[in-house]
């Protein structure tokens, strides 16, 4: 017994000593950030390392928020060199990025995603318009011009070739990059279209305020209208399997993977595809990003290198695996922009 | 109850003895009723767990076997070797996925140049075919211009279809999988070439985005090198902590304080462990993110209360005889303590220890905070590499959008639960065995 309890204090001590020695070396390249981008920053991860295996890369998730935060914490090993990001970075966060010691940034877009609207297989087609949405989800719209609490709660109110079924939409929750391009590209156009943003200037006197009452969601009838999902989208999926009559988002590639499941709505007229998408005609899609850390350029073993192969053509070219698994791939001319960006890191400030 | 239903004498009033019968009656009932309530309970948590036991392993054993091809594969000279010096750089940067493949149009009889059909059947093969037959060429360069039978892995969809998790009968564009890979694949398995072989993958790879190549080898180290930290530091610290406070320290209001907190610590839930490793361990101390250390580090914390009193427990149900007569014969404290009371609380402290690593093994939520959710390809091979943990990887798989993630997924739970069942086992067995009764 003795001994034994001897060996383990000896390991205890030799463990504590080794947690109190601060700041080590690292040669693993670490990126954090959008769980959109994430599927495509493993496969990039993983071809990188299959050939190179001289260096590693350790991909975490946790939304484009929390990436560039971590992302902006300081410059130094402790701290990650990329953040993925699903919206570009914010200027209040590049200033606090700044604040931190992370002056030089290096912006690149790497594709393009784009958000679906699915109901269960088995049910009808839908023909969306931004308006509908506006009207299925909006605390309060216009009725014979005047601003009212919304009273659609079946489809069919609001467009009569829609079914007659209760309105139960799954959205995004608010940590997702995806519920703001849900709420700019979605619920503000259809504020617009509607007129409903013309009626809330009117009543809140500033076109700002209004702006932003416009991308509310209705609370109403204990909230079963417009469902938060905050968690990813097999979940989304689940609650559409468990209410056949109920419509969720989605991104594109996990559509894609489950068309057996999922029948993807028009918007606007435009069905979503990849073709669509990358040529801006379907309206619901946005930019992907990452971020790169000049200082830790030459100080992180592979981390140029990983930059660099991320935006190669064999990558994210329309016949590279990022594009096979969903990417909505960039125009050329805009792909080898990136590529000099990233070769001459030029970081955001620089930019012409 | 007895008395009042087996008296010799009956009653001079039979009112009374009717009353005495109802009152017994009644009491009976009620002591069916309690029983029957009791079953009840235990047949809805009994179901549940049928219930929970049956999806998982219904969803999850299929990954245990992965669908593979059998290629003749011929290491073609002029591909991997065109200077025929066997150069290191010509070898290693070889288009190997090209010769599985030609070896695959010659199993499917497929000889047309049809851009589009190649790709259908390319589609069928895993990427890993590229660094599987690299490696044999880079072992044994011997193989160069010899045909050689291998075995590589189906593309996950190709896997799906033939486990049935993507059906035949959904339309063509509606399905991950055409007729004409449908067609291949019929003929691989009618001639033999494609079966469901065990998937060693599951346990040694590590993470992956392609689900046939997707394993768990990395969280199954990381979990390894979390556990060792805790047993390391947990037991020692918690037994020592625990003896003190129940053997040697005075009884006076700070103890009870220190003894008040121990008890709260233990339920505390474990997210503000993370919260509190992220603090101290990585921002403070400066440990890397996602390294097995400082989710060990966590995890002690966590675990270190539920050894406490474990171990407490365990001390104070040694008869206070055994010290007093070690004392009378003049033995120290200390000796006391070692040579009698520790060696007849070891079963109690081996069974508190066992459960609180079982609960720090399933523990997912104060990993989240130290970055171990994340995709780590590598074998870590020091506690401070980046790793993830078992519960992690069921997290993260659960979160992919492809058909072969949904069955590994149940799989990991799989794993996990036999871990978990292991160590319990073990648990029971050392009180069984050890166990002394006064």
């Amino acid at each position: 017994m003795k001994p034994g309890f001897i060996a383990l204090a000896a390991a205890t001590a030799a463990a504590a000593s080794l947690a109190a020695s601060p700041a080590f070396a690292r040669d693993e390249v670490k990126v954090a950030g959008s769980s959109t981008a994430l599927p495509y920053a493993k496969i990039v991860a993983e071809q990188f390392q299959k050939g190179n295996s001289k260096f590693k890369v350790i991909v975490e998730s946790g939304g484009s928020g929390a990436g560039i935060n971590q992302f902006c914490k300081g410059v130094g090993p402790e701290f990650i060199d990329i953040a993925n990001s699903s919206r570009p970075i914010k200027p209040s966060e590049l200033e606090a990025c700044a604040a931190a010691g992370v002056k030089d940034v290096v912006e690149v877009k790497f594709g393009y995603d784009g958000i679906v609207f699915a109901s269960d297989v088995k049910g009808p087609d839908f023909k969306f318009e931004p308006k509908d949405w506006f009207l299925a989800l909006a605390p309060e719209v216009v009725v014979d011009g005047k601003l009212v609490a919304n009273p659609n709660t079946k489809w069919n109110q609001i467009n009569p070739a829609f079914p007659d079924w209760e309105i139960a939409a799954y959205i995004p929750g608010e940590k997702h990059g995806t519920r703001e391009v849900f709420e700019e590209k979605v619920l503000g156009a259809g504020c617009k279209a509607t007129g409903t943003l013309a009626a809330l200037t009117a009543k809140l006197g500033d076109e700002k305020k209004a702006e932003k009452a416009c991308l509310q969601v209705r609370k109403d009838d204990g909230g079963k209208h417009a469902v938060d999902i905050d968690g990813d989208y097999p979940e989304t999926l689940a609650r559409i399997d468990g209410n056949k009559t109920g419509i969720g988002v989605f991104g594109l590639f996990f559509f894609e993977n489950n068309a057996d499941k999922l029948r993807v709505a028009t918007m606007g007229g435009i069905k979503p595809s990849q073709e669509t998408i990358a040529s801006g005609k379907y309206p619901v899609s946005r930019p992907l990003f990452y971020y790169i850390k000049k200082a830790h350029v030459g100080v992180i073993p592979g981390l140029k290198e990983y930059a660099n192969f991320f935006v190669s053509d064999k990558v994210i070219g329309a016949d590279g695996p990022l594009v096979e698994n969903g990417l909505v791939p960039l125009p050329d001319a805009e792909a080898k922009a990136v590529r000099e960006t990233v070769d001459k890191l030029t970081t955001m400030g620089a930019k012409s | 109850m007895t008395i009042a239903s087996t008296s010799f004498n009956p009653p001079a009033s039979a009112t009374r003895a009717d009353v005495a019968a109802a009152l017994a009656r009644r009491r009976k009932f009620a002591e069916w009723r309690f029983k029957a309530y009791g079953m009840v309970a235990i047949a809805i948590s009994l179901g549940a767990l049928a219930i929970l036991f049956t999806t998982i392993v219904r969803n999850g054993y299929p990954a245990f076997v992965q669908s593979s091809i059998k290629l003749d594969v011929f290491f073609d000279p002029a591909e991997i070797d065109p200077s025929g010096t066997q150069k290191p750089e010509d070898i290693r940067n070889a288009n190997y996925p090209k010769l599985a493949q030609a070896a695959l149009y010659k199993l499917i009889g497929l000889e047309s140049s049809d851009r589009k059909v190649r790709r259908d059947a390319n589609q069928m093969l895993s990427q890993s075919v590229d660094i599987q037959l690299r490696d044999m060429v880079m072992k044994n360069p011997a193989l160069i211009g010899t045909t050689q039978p291998v075995w590589v892995l189906a593309r996950d969809e190709i896997d799906a279809l033939l486990k049935g998790s993507i059906s035949r009968d959904t339309p063509e564009d509606r399905r991950k999988v055409n007729d004409r890979q449908i067609g291949w694949a019929d003929k691989l398995v009618a001639d033999g070439r494609m079966v469901k072989r065990f998937n060693t993958g599951l346990f040694v790879n590590g993470a992956s985005s392609d689900a046939e190549t997707a394993g768990l080898g990395v969280a199954l180290i990381g979990s390894f090198f979390m556990m060792a930290t805790v047993l390391l530091l947990a037991v020692p610290l918690g037994v020592a902590a625990a003896i003190y406070l129940q053997e040697l320290a005075p009884k006076n209001r700070f103890t009870d304080l220190i003894e008040v907190n121990i008890n709260n610590l233990a339920a505390v839930p474990s997210i503000v462990f993370g919260l509190l490793g992220l603090a101290v361990f990585i921002n403070f101390a400066g440990l890397p993110r996602s390294a097995s250390l400082v989710g060990g580090l966590v995890l002690t914390l966590m675990t270190l209360p539920t050894i406490i009193i474990a171990t407490r427990a365990a001390v104070a149900a040694v008869p206070p005889s055994i010290r007093e007569a070690a004392l009378g014969v003049g033995a120290s404290r200390v000796q006391t303590i070692f040579h009698h009371v520790l060696p007849l609380a070891m079963p109690g402290i081996l069974t508190g220890t066992i459960i609180g690593l079982a609960k720090a093994l399933g523990e997912t939520a104060p990993l989240l905070m130290i970055g171990m959710v994340a995709f780590v390809i590598d074998y870590p091979t020091s506690p401070l590499d980046s790793a993830t943990a078992l519960p992690v990887q069921v997290y993260m798989w659960a979160t992919e959008a492809e058909r072969g993630f949904i069955e590994r997924t149940a799989a990991a739970t799989l794993v996990l639960l036999g871990f978990m069942v292991v160590m319990n086992a073990v648990a029971i067995v050392l009180r069984q065995r050890f166990m002394r009764k006064w």
